[in-house]
């Protein structure tokens, strides 16, 4: 009887410490809210917002609703995050590398830059690209041609977009050589445990990846072509491109801040893991006969790849969690246009900070359980 | 025995009822507000993060504008001592909360009164002390003259959370034509955006407009274009549920609008209580107990007046004598013109 007192009075006494919390602030809110005349609910969300928003990946316009106008900010924030995401893996893990080089200054390049990104804050970091780098970019009329088609201005980066005929049979050739890569891997896998054959499976993928779409456009009946950006005057001296597609500075200029910043992070995540492994695993694996290639395919990485994944977790959430500051450089991201713009047209504080808290935490959420996923699935195997 | 029990008790319950009915009408005529106010010994009052003639702070922090003498004379009648104000500058998307929340006392911010505003999250707007509209400033050497002269793909700059926002869409919706908002949460953020080249046009109150032409980079290479899209009665708000703190926000502006009607300012404010009109003489207290209504002395108004101004003399030091707009518009008295016009203070 005192065991199970002992045991369990503590957790109920927690339990209901954290209830009576949660019971005094919703009370107190309702009170507070209640003698000012402020009315809690959700039904501005089917209202029509009447504001428009910059740049959206789905159609918007202000007379849609309250709803579609978070499923704007929330799309521009993954948007955002996914992009910066990608640039700061490929970065960090090149910068990270680099670090361990032998080559002097490689190795000490890549220190310094570690060094001095990780250690300005990063509002300063969005403010500079913004605000220094971006505005130093020449006029719509002034800029010149990068790659011959692409133009890069101080309203944004200007790029062809592609028009094509026949997308489907050419997502479906791209399927077929995803499948048949797939399979051929297979077959190359139990070739060589069976039958100790290697045959060189990269090359073969990259040929089927080249063929198989290529063969679409020659027979396939698939075409594409290029819209280009054209010069198009407003006023006498204002002008803007119009057609293909417009990456706006506000997006490029949060996209460098992120993923310039976040890759340090992420170098040295990738820096730990390589030099966590014990040099004694290299020196085993070259002795019996692998190349340094294999070493590091084979060896050296799945192990380091246990000790990067967890603390490059927290990275991409950092990141995601990092692109709300956004809205200080006018990006229309979920923080902007939700937590902003619709938050003060409709006085719904309360409402619209719950929601938007709630969505970090799913996104954030989300993020850490694929991580997880793919944490367990090269973890070690014990049998 | 029963009876007299029974009617005993009756008589306490009518008592009971009667008392709980009188301690209710003197708590309507005290103000919790003015109360914590006093008590805190300054007004606490919300101001914008920066704009000439409205609310502006010099390199000392001190405050001035038509904004900030709200708060001054709210400050002059509730303590006798205009200068008694704190001031917290507040961001468009911060200044509702800010005050429903009860970190300050007045919103004194450049505001445009609405309906959805006034009805719908718990604020009470008192009057309009400025008469604004919305406008577009563009690049002078862009040869536009007027709003009809927009082409599809005009990117615009302006401020996070304003009635501006909902305003060009009506605007340019209305007119069929395609435009990139550029939403910035500072203002200082969208002058340097518009300075840069980002926006083709910068939108806001014709008056944010000409103060922050100012701040430009070459202010003469900037126009303001004629049209005014909207109507912008901007004036100072307070939180909804303490009516005696709303009224005296509201006569506080008044006053001072009053005053300038009736000739009355600063200097000659202490020789007026000998004129020979009574609505001059309840203007500067010698008549009249209009400030026991508030539970204010007799003197409210007088020190408003001496302390800050009335609202011409207000209008000159900030917002003409700076050279943001010198003609007064609609903002002129209602007899000389223009549209403003007060209740009578009796």
């Amino acid at each position: 009887m005192n065991n199970i007192v002992k045991k369990f009075l503590p957790q109920i006494l927690a339990i209901l410490f954290v209830v009576l919390i949660f019971g005094f602030l919703t009370i107190n809110a309702q009170t507070n809210m209640d003698n000012r005349g402020i009315d809690f609910g959700f039904g501005f969300l089917s209202q029509e917002s009447s504001f428009d928003v910059q740049f959206s990946l789905i159609e918007y316009s202000g007379s849609d609703s309250y709803a579609r106008a978070f499923l704007v900010g929330l799309l521009n924030t993954l948007l955002v995050s996914f992009i910066s995401i990608i640039f700061c893996t490929i970065l960090g893990v090149i910068i990270g590398v680099a670090r361990l080089s032998s080559n002097y200054l490689i190795k000490n390049s890549a220190a310094w830059y570690v060094e001095f990104f990780r250690n300005i804050p990063l509002l300063l970091q969005i403010f500079f690209w913004y605000y220094a780098a971006l505005r130093a970019l020449p006029l719509p009329e002034k800029a010149n041609a990068w790659f011959g088609v692409t133009y890069m201005t101080v309203k944004g980066y200007y790029i062809p977009s592609m028009v094509w005929e026949n997308l489907n049979v050419f997502l479906y050739c791209g399927l077929a050589a995803i499948i048949s890569i797939i399979i051929l891997r297979n077959y190359a896998n139990n070739l060589r445990d069976n039958k100790g054959k290697q045959i060189p499976v990269l090359l073969y993928s990259l040929a089927i990846l080249i063929i198989l779409p290529l063969l679409s456009f020659l027979i396939g009946g698939v075409s594409l072509d290029f819209e280009l950006p054209q010069l198009k005057k407003l006023s006498k001296i204002s002008y803007i491109y119009e057609g293909g597609i417009s990456l706006p500075p506000e997006l490029i200029a949060l996209v460098l801040a992120l993923s310039l910043y976040t890759s340090t992070f992420v170098a040295e995540c990738v820096r730990a893991g390589i030099e966590g492994v014990s040099k004694g695993q290299k020196e085993a694996a070259a002795s019996v006969g692998l190349t340094p290639n294999q070493v590091l395919k084979l060896v050296i990485m799945p192990q380091a790849l246990r000790i990067i994944i967890p603390p490059t977790t927290n990275q991409y959430l950092n990141l995601t969690k990092n692109s709300s500051l956004a809205a200080a450089i006018a990006y229309p991201d979920l923080v902007l246009v939700f937590a902003g713009t619709a938050l003060m047209q409709t006085g719904k504080a309360i409402e619209i900070v719950s929601i938007t808290m709630l969505t970090y935490l799913t996104i954030s959420l989300t993020i850490a359980a694929i991580m997880n996923w793919y944490n367990k699935k090269i973890e070690i195997k014990e049998k | 025995m029963f009876k007299i029990i029974k009617q005993l008790t009756s008589v306490v319950a009518m008592f009971a009822v009667l008392f709980a009915f009188s301690t209710e009408t003197m708590a309507a005529k005290k103000s919790k507000t003015l109360e914590n106010t006093k008590k805190r010994g300054f007004v606490r009052c919300g101001v914008s993060q920066g704009l000439p003639g409205f609310s502006n702070a010099d390199e000392s922090g001190n405050w001035t504008g038509i904004d900030v003498d709200v708060c001054r004379a709210v400050a002059a009648a509730t303590l006798g001592d205009a200068t008694k104000v704190k001031f917290t500058p507040l961001s468009a998307k911060e200044r509702f909360t800010a005050l429903t929340s009860g970190e300050i006392d007045i919103l004194s911010r450049n505001t445009t009164w609405t309906l959805s505003r006034d009805a719908d999250i718990g604020l009470t707007f008192v009057g309009v002390n400025f008469y604004d509209g919305q406008g577009f400033m563009v690049r002078k050497g862009s040869g536009i003259a007027s709003t009809s002269e927009f082409k599809n793909g005009t990117s615009v700059c302006t401020n996070l959370g304003t009635t501006t926002e909902l305003n060009m869409r009506d605007f340019f919706d209305s007119r069929g034509i395609s435009y990139e908002p550029v939403v910035f949460e500072k203002a200082d953020e969208v002058v340097a955006a518009y300075d840069a080249g980002r926006c083709d046009t910068y939108t806001t109150d014709k008056s944010g407009l000409a103060a922050q032409r100012t701040k430009l980079s070459a202010p003469d290479d900037h126009v303001v274009l004629p049209e005014t899209i909207s109507k912008e009665p901007l004036g100072p708000v307070v939180r909804q549920g303490d009516s005696v703190w709303e009224d005296i926000v509201r006569w506080s502006l008044n006053t001072m609008i009053e005053a300038e009607e009736y000739g009355v300012n600063s200097s000659n404010a202490d020789m007026m209580k000998t004129s020979n009109n009574p609505a001059i003489k309840r203007l500067v207290g010698a008549e009249g107990e209009l400030g026991a209504a508030f539970g204010l002395d007799n003197d409210w108004n007088l020190r408003i007046i001496k302390q800050v101004g009335n609202y011409g003399e207000s209008y000159k030091r900030n917002i003409a004598d700076t050279g943001i707009l010198p003609d007064r518009g609609p903002n002129e008295l209602w007899t000389k013109g223009g549209i403003l016009y007060v209740p009578p203070a009796r």
